[in-house]
């Protein structure tokens, strides 16, 4: 393991913006080059990088960071209605309030550790989900969501112009944040916030965060007071998802809860790891790796399977049709529950371990003297 | 009589209806290597426990450096100039060599929390050819870029050593740092330990390896069944008749 050079970082810097901002050529023979899953394949990005934070820096298992992500798309939404559909003062709001809760949250679970760490985020996420559906109803909307009304009082827009005849929509300064617009500018901050987590993990602050998941104790008794490292990884990876929830509700103006849902919580889990937990790609690996496969396990159906076995004989087909289609459509997360059974047991680092085994076997390997003289009596065969 | 740096007074630890340590006195003299012997069980790990906040005796009062130690976080304890090895090496089994010696300097002048999250660390410099310096010192700094998970016994110790050398702390507790290491990596041990007696640091030493006790020790205190039986020079020690029954067995030295 050695320290990368801030060039090379800089130069993994260039490479990852090249292949963000390419993103819609590049995955459109794959059939996902269209805004709508783009947007997606970013926000959750931001997401899981943040996540990564703490989960592979710390090692700390959070299972609440949902909680972020819905704190975020609420007050993003809320910023759009009373105050302007300029987007930035949203995403700005959005990522303080989750910091806050984050600190609140993180101050009171980092008590503990381990799997009691977990529940409690667990317990937490679970109490703002259900309180979205009661006590919070006003700021919520509760089971219909928070929605923009054109009679909502956007003071600062109102101000400056006279308010349109249709519903707005979010802009930055005047560019509208659906479609492709919508993905670049998810992009930009996805590649902003990959830069500050790369800067995070080769910080001598990150590296203290990997000691603490290397050896808690050792850190202490190094005279470190490991309590105010791990919250601070706490709140920054609850801002980074307040920064992808704030971003939800960009290129699509309205909050709800199930965006809490624990089943959110547990995804980003899910892409950390499928990806490579603790390394800097690994996360977006993993998102894209889930988001893409769900796109297309989920818009399968019956039909559809029908259609892809027709090479086949009818009664082959038709099994072949009832043995895939609960894992298609609604059933895709059988899929998936599937692919990451798979992926634990065999490569419990992630795509990023497999693809390092794949580097291996293609790198000369140290000579290994039995081979070696079997080269050496080879070659002097052919002199001979 | 010079300056002394720790003194413990009076202490008890009881677990269970186990008196792990009973009435424990002991006073370190500043600039001295203090050797602690005592057979298994003795209380001498348990002792040092208490001494760097991980263990709170059931009373008594344990002084560094003029100050109470009791009742503060094992981070202040180390911050106020006390390194400790421990018996079952703890380093940081995941990080690269370098990294394991980078992250007490780094505690050494950053104190117990610094949020320089923008800062790198390749133009740590400092830090960098301090680390590369002290692995040099322990012959291990061909391996600087290997896990520190994958070496063996002996050498996690020798690390765990530099990770608190590199400290500089005021008072250095070792406990049984040759325990475990082939003849010719206690031999340079050894060597290391007589290098850091020339800095003048001191240092309580518990050692069942005579050879090393006798080689490095100015005082010698032979603890048993929790209190210190027995306490003088090398010389004292080897001759008193009572120390040869309660823990040599009358073996000679
Ligand atoms: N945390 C603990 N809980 C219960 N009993 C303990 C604990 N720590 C130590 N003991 C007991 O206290 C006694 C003294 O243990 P200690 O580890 O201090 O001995 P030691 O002198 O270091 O022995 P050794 O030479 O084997 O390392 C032992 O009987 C041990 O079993
Ligand atoms: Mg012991």
């Amino acid at each position: 393991m050695t320290i990368p050079s801030f060039k090379k970082d800089m130069f993994v810097m260039l490479i990852f913006s090249a292949v963000i901002l390419t993103m819609p050529m590049w995955l459109k023979p794959l059939g996902a080059g269209y805004p709508d899953l783009l947007q997606k394949f970013a926000i959750f990005g931001i997401f899981a990088v943040g996540y990564n934070i703490l989960f592979g820096l710390t090692g700390y298992l959070s299972f609440g960071h949902a909680a972020f992500l819905g704190v975020g798309s609420y007050t993003a939404v809320w910023s759009f209605k009373l105050l302007t559909m300029n987007v930035l003062p949203a995403i700005l709001f959005s990522v303080v309030l989750a910091g806050i809760v984050a600190a609140i949250i993180g101050f009171i679970s980092l008590r503990r550790s381990g799997i009691y760490f977990s529940i409690l985020t667990l317990a937490f996420a679970q109490m703002f989900y259900n309180m979205a559906y009661s006590v919070l109803t006003p700021v919520t909307n509760g089971e219909t969501g928070l929605q923009l009304a054109r009679t909502d009082p956007r003071i600062i827009d109102n101000l400056l112009s006279e308010a349109g005849a249709g519903l707005p929509s979010p802009t930055l300064f005047g560019i509208h944040m659906s479609g492709y617009s919508g993905f670049y500018f998810c992009a930009v901050i996805l590649i902003i916030a990959f830069f500050i987590s790369q800067r995070i993990f080769h910080s001598p602050f990150g590296m203290k965060l990997q000691a603490i998941k290397s050896n808690q104790t050792r850190m202490k008794y190094t005279g470190y007071n490991t309590r105010p490292y791990l919250l601070s990884a706490f709140v920054i990876s609850g801002m980074y998802a307040g920064l992808a929830g704030a971003l939800m509700a960009v290129t699509d103006p309205l909050a709800g809860a199930e965006r809490m849902q624990w089943t959110a919580s547990g995804e980003v889990v899910l892409m950390t790891i499928l990806g490579g937990v603790g390394t800097l790609i690994g996360p977006l690996l993993g998102v894209t790796i889930i988001k893409y496969f769900e796109n297309i396990f989920s818009a399968l159906n019956e039909q559809a399977l029908l259609a892809a076995y027709s090479f086949m004989p009818d009664w082959l087909a038709k099994m072949m049709v009832t043995i895939t289609s609960p894992f298609v459509g609604e059933g895709w997360h059988l899929t998936l529950g599937a692919l990451f059974v798979i992926i634990v047991v065999f490569l419990p680092g992630g795509v990023m371990e497999g693809l390092g085994k794949i580097k291996n076997l293609f790198r000369k390997r140290p000579p290994d003297p039995l081979a070696k003289t079997l080269v050496e009596g080879q070659r002097q065969e052919e002199k001979g | 009589m010079s300056h002394i740096i720790l003194e413990i007074d009076n202490v008890q630890k009881s677990f269970g209806g186990l008196k792990a340590l009973h009435n424990l006195n002991l006073q370190v003299e500043e600039g001295k290597v203090h050797a602690i012997i005592g057979p298994n069980g003795a209380g001498k790990s348990t002792m040092l426990n208490v001494c760097i906040g991980r263990l709170a005796p059931d009373s008594g009062v344990v002084t560094f450096n003029g100050e109470n130690v009791l009742g503060k976080q094992p981070h202040e304890i180390n911050q106020a100039g006390i390194s400790r090895v421990f018996q079952t090496p703890e380093i940081f089994p995941d990080l690269s060599l370098i990294q394991n010696v980078m992250i007490p300097a780094f505690a050494r002048r950053e104190g117990s929390f610094r949020f320089n999250m923008f800062s790198n660390l390749c133009s740590e410099k400092e830090v960098m050819d301090e680390a590369s310096h002290i692995l040099h010192d322990i012959g291990l700094n061909e391996q600087e870029s290997d896990h520190a998970g994958s070496l063996s016994r002996g050498d996690k110790r020798r690390l765990e050593l530099a990770m608190c050398l590199i400290q500089h702390p005021k008072l250095l507790l070792l406990d049984e740092p040759t325990a475990g290491m082939a003849r010719h990596d206690t031999n340079r041990t050894i060597e290391l330990l007589k290098k850091i007696k020339e800095t003048g640091m001191t240092k309580v030493i518990i050692e069942h390896d005579m050879h090393v006790v006798f080689s490095v020790a100015d005082h010698i205190s032979v603890l048993a069944q929790g209190t210190i039986i027995a306490s003088g020079t090398p010389d004292e020690i080897r001759g008193n008749p009572k120390v040869q029954e309660a823990y040599l067995g009358g073996a000679h030295l």
